[in-house]
């Protein structure tokens, strides 16, 4: 019954979505203030049916109601809670109605908290907005349909892929989606200024808030995801530029140039044009990557829905809103005015430079990602495309990037003085230099570039905190009076600081780990030991153990460091009794300068055992990085400007040609 | 661009999808399980040798399993590639003879770094011409920009402005309407 509510909320959510996607827009062209005054309402009752659709399915899931088919599919009875409710989204069917769902969240947040918005810009973006909803929810009820129903209802479920069972990722698709949709606001608003044909620099301010949450989503979607990969999938890789993998990255990348090019918008009035297109493009990836993923087209790892009618629906989709964006870009963008000019060596220039390299970083990926799809559509030759060509084309592309990022915020805006920058650089240039001479000294083996990968980290990092010390006059001034600078500086110079750090600290850790890591593969015997990076670990034999729906060989290791007890670890091989698959858990000790990190392999023939043993020197910086990118947001999203600072401009009449 | 990419897209769904399936059921029968692969007893004695068979092994692509490399397969075939290539490189081999032996029975599908051809030039070139091409089209429209900037600071008004302007702020001139100044005088 429950499920049946559930099916007619989704089906009366797309009529609702209809009415928002079409009265809006009449009303606009009528000049009709009723007509358009519907976007808001409609947006929050088709969050409200959206919710009561989710809702519905989670509840058939808690409940193990195998008559649904998706339940039946993904969940089984002996499934701990926590996957069972992941297991909502953990599937084709259920994470479309989750992408639906976050897309109306985000409607209906513009709805509630837009006040300060123009009407019609804010109704024609909620227009926008519902006729994704539209596309979405026909795809959904035409093609993946969740509340279907078997009978006779089975007596029990297939489970959940086992790799799928942990609690990072039973949260990194939820993170990804709000990403991905996200960055929908973007588009929505720069669709809905293109159709009104004019944009000023409080359209930024406006959009902003929308594309800093969306990519703070992404950024915490992407590294739990990587996190994952490292812990679970049992060789401490953490990056494997899998096309699924790459989906994501590309908005984040565009999505990073978005939020640098607003800005420059917002303060002066520039990059206008391009900041409309960029918000176009970049949900245009996030479009793409729901097609790469939802349709199965590449083959990989996270890829389980496979059906070409799926597939050629979302492609429909997808070509439908580029296209038709991009088409009313090349129509309405010679409207917009552009604004104010500035010299190269700029706070301007710089975040030109920034979104220079991003979006080239995003096209390159792009192009390994399709490559070899169109290549063999073409030809029929196959070829790969893997993470040799990744890390030689990426690196170098955004190497230069890097090396600027810690000017950009020291430089002023219209025309910014690189020599008085480098100055206030100076003790932060001194020590990245230290660090890379020091690791040549103190290291031997690895890379020669390497220690200069080290350099570049600290430079970032220290380079983040050169500009709020120098705005706040820190050793310069008494600590009272640099106390009172802090406390007076805005929250966005904060963000600004955390999010640069955070690349710093990212960059130090994907540099020492991928230079540094050392790795043992041997076969031990109950009693053996084996060293590495100045531990001792002895292999204290194999033991059988239970879980709620697996069994598992647990092998017990201890590790001492000059003969005082560190810790012990227990990494273990577990089976899943329903799908009949092998997950391997690893143990991990977090050690000060890296992780030990151990895998147990499999019994060999003269009964000792295969197990691998690696350490990852500063590995946990790139995960504490993306946090602190997410912290970075944080200010940035509280900052005073973004919550009252509406401009005066909102109250005016905003009528498409009001001064007639 | 987009629309002839589509197209061939669209053409190939079937093969494609079965070529998914193919891999789906492979994936699960020949146990590509997601763990780290060499075991202990392939590894040389010689550990030159051995680090060089590790890079080599981290750029050829497991065959059945789903974009990863044979060092980081422990599926059969992954397994009878890593032995190989140790024992071309016992034999003597270099790191190209390897990588041409591979794929002299495998195909280019093999490298995970694709070689440069006719077929990859745009694949390799692409980065490259992405971003001569994008600081080309900022150039120019920085360039425009100074331009169209110079031009409205020295030549802002066309001569019926200046006349209209001039109508506007002379003192004789007592109509308000800024269209009949200079039809008048």
């Amino acid at each position: 019954m429950i499920t049946e509510f559930g099916h007619f909320a989704l089906v009366l959510a797309l009529v609702v979505a209809l009415v928002q996607m079409v009265l809006p827009i009449v009303g606009w062209v009528r000049r009709d203030d009723a007509l358009i005054s519907t976007a808001p309402p409609a947006a929050l009752l088709q969050l409200a049916l959206l919710t009561l659709a989710f809702l519905s399915l989670m509840y058939a899931f808690i409940t193990s109601d195998f008559s649904v088919e998706v339940v039946w599919k993904n969940s089984h009875s002996a499934k701990p809670m926590l996957y069972k409710i992941s297991g909502v989204w953990g599937n084709h069917e259920g994470s479309m109605v989750l992408w639906v769902l976050i897309l109306a969240l985000f409607g209906a947040l513009v709805a509630l908290f837009g006040r300060n918005l123009p009407p019609s810009l804010k109704s024609n973006a909620l227009a926008v907005q519902a006729s994704i909803s539209v596309a979405f929810l026909l795809f959904i009820l035409a093609t993946s349909n969740p509340f279907t129903r078997l009978d006779p209802a089975p007596l029990d479920g297939r489970g959940l892929n086992p790799i799928l069972q942990d609690p990072a990722l039973a949260f990194h698709p939820p993170f990804l989606y709000a990403g991905y949709v996200g960055f929908s606001m973007a588009f929505s608003f720069a669709v809905a200024a293109l159709i009104e044909g004019r944009i000023d620099a409080a359209w930024a301010r406006w959009v902003r808030p929308w594309t800093l949450v969306a990519w703070m989503c992404l950024t915490i979607g992407i590294s739990m995801g990587s996190w994952w990969a490292y812990y679970e999938l049992g060789w401490g890789g953490w990056w494997f530029w899998d096309p699924v993998e790459n989906a994501s990255f590309m908005p984040w990348l565009a999505g990073t140039a978005l939020l640098h090019s607003a800005l420059v918008m917002e303060k002066r009035d520039a990059l206008k044009v391009w900041t409309v297109l960029l918000a176009i493009l970049t949900f245009s990836l996030s479009l793409l990557g729901t097609f790469l993923v939802r349709s199965g087209v590449l083959t990989s790892v996270h890829a389980f829905a496979v059906d070409p009618e799926r597939g050629v629906f979302i492609l429909a989709i997808m070509m439908l809103f580029i296209g038709g964006s991009l088409a009313l870009f090349a129509w309405r963008a010679p409207l917009l005015k552009q604004g104010g000019i500035f010299a190269p060596i700029s706070r301007e220039g710089a975040l030109v430079l920034n979104n220079l390299i991003l979006t080239t970083a995003a096209a390159s990926v792009l192009v390994g990602t399709l490559y070899p799809l169109v290549l063999e559509s073409l030809t029929g030759d196959k070829i790969s495309v893997g993470a040799p060509f990744f890390n030689m084309t990426f690196g170098p592309i955004m190497l230069p990037l890097l090396v600027a990022v810690p000017l950009g915020p020291l430089l002023a805006w219209k025309r910014g003085d690189l020599a008085k920058v480098m100055e206030r650089l100076y003790w932060v240039t001194a020590l990245a230099f230290i660090i890379t001479v020091g690791c040549f000294a103190m290291i031997e083996r690895g890379p020669w570039l390497a220690p200069f990968g080290m350099g570049l980290g600290l430079w970032l990092v220290g380079g983040a905190l050169a500009e709020p010390a120098f705005r706040t006059r820190l050793f310069r001034a008494p600590m009272a009076d640099v106390w009172h600078r802090a406390k007076g500086l805005p929250r966005s110079a904060y963000g600004t600081m955390f999010a640069h750090m955070g690349l710093g600290l990212t960059v130090l850790g994907i540099v020492a780990t991928s230079a540094w890591q050392s790795e043992k593969v041997v076969s031990l015997k109950t009693g053996q030991a084996e060293n590495i990076a100045g531990y001792k670990l002895v292999f204290g034999g194999v033991a059988p153990r239970s879980g709620p729906n697996y069994k598992e060989m647990v092998g017990l290791f201890t590790v001492t460091r000059g003969g005082a007890l560190i810790t012990r670890l227990h990494p273990s091989k577990r089976r899943y009794a329903v799908q009949k698959q092998g997950t391997t858990e690893a143990g991990i000790y977090n050690a000060l300068l890296g992780d030990l990190y151990v895998v147990l392999g499999d019994q060999l023939d003269n009964g000792s055992y295969s197990v691998r043993i690696y350490f990852n020197p500063l590995v946990r910086l790139i995960w504490i990085g993306t946090l602190f990118m997410f912290l970075g947001g944080m200010f940035s999203l509280s900052d005073r400007r973004l919550r009252i600072g509406a401009p005066k401009r909102a109250t005016l009449p905003a009528a498409p040609v009001a001064a007639e | 661009m987009t629309g002839i990419q589509s197209k061939n897209l669209l053409q190939n769904y079937p093969r494609i999808f079965v070529l998914m399936f193919l891999g789906l059921f492979i994936w699960g029968g020949v146990g590509c399980g997601p763990a780290s692969a060499v075991e202990p007893d392939e590894i040389l004695k010689d550990a030159g040798l051995e680090a060089r068979a590790r890079v080599i092994s981290s750029q050829l692509r497991c065959l059945v399993c789903q974009n990863q490399s044979i060092d980081d397969s422990n599926a059969p075939l992954a397994h009878d590639l890593r032995v190989l290539v140790r024992e071309r490189l016992t034999a003597g081999d270099t790191d190209d003879d390897v990588f041409a032996y591979v794929v002299a029975r495998y195909g280019t599908y093999v490298l995970l770094k694709p070689p440069f051809n006719i077929n990859t030039l745009l694949l390799w070139l692409a980065p490259f011409l992405i971003l001569v091409g994008a600081s080309f089209m900022l150039y120019r429209g920085y360039q425009g920009r100074m331009v169209a900037e110079a031009d409205t600071e020295i030549d802002a008004l066309s001569d019926a402005e200046r006349l209209e302007l001039d109508a506007i702020l002379s003192p004789s001139s007592t109509s308000s309407d800024g269209d009949d100044g200079p039809d008048g005088s």
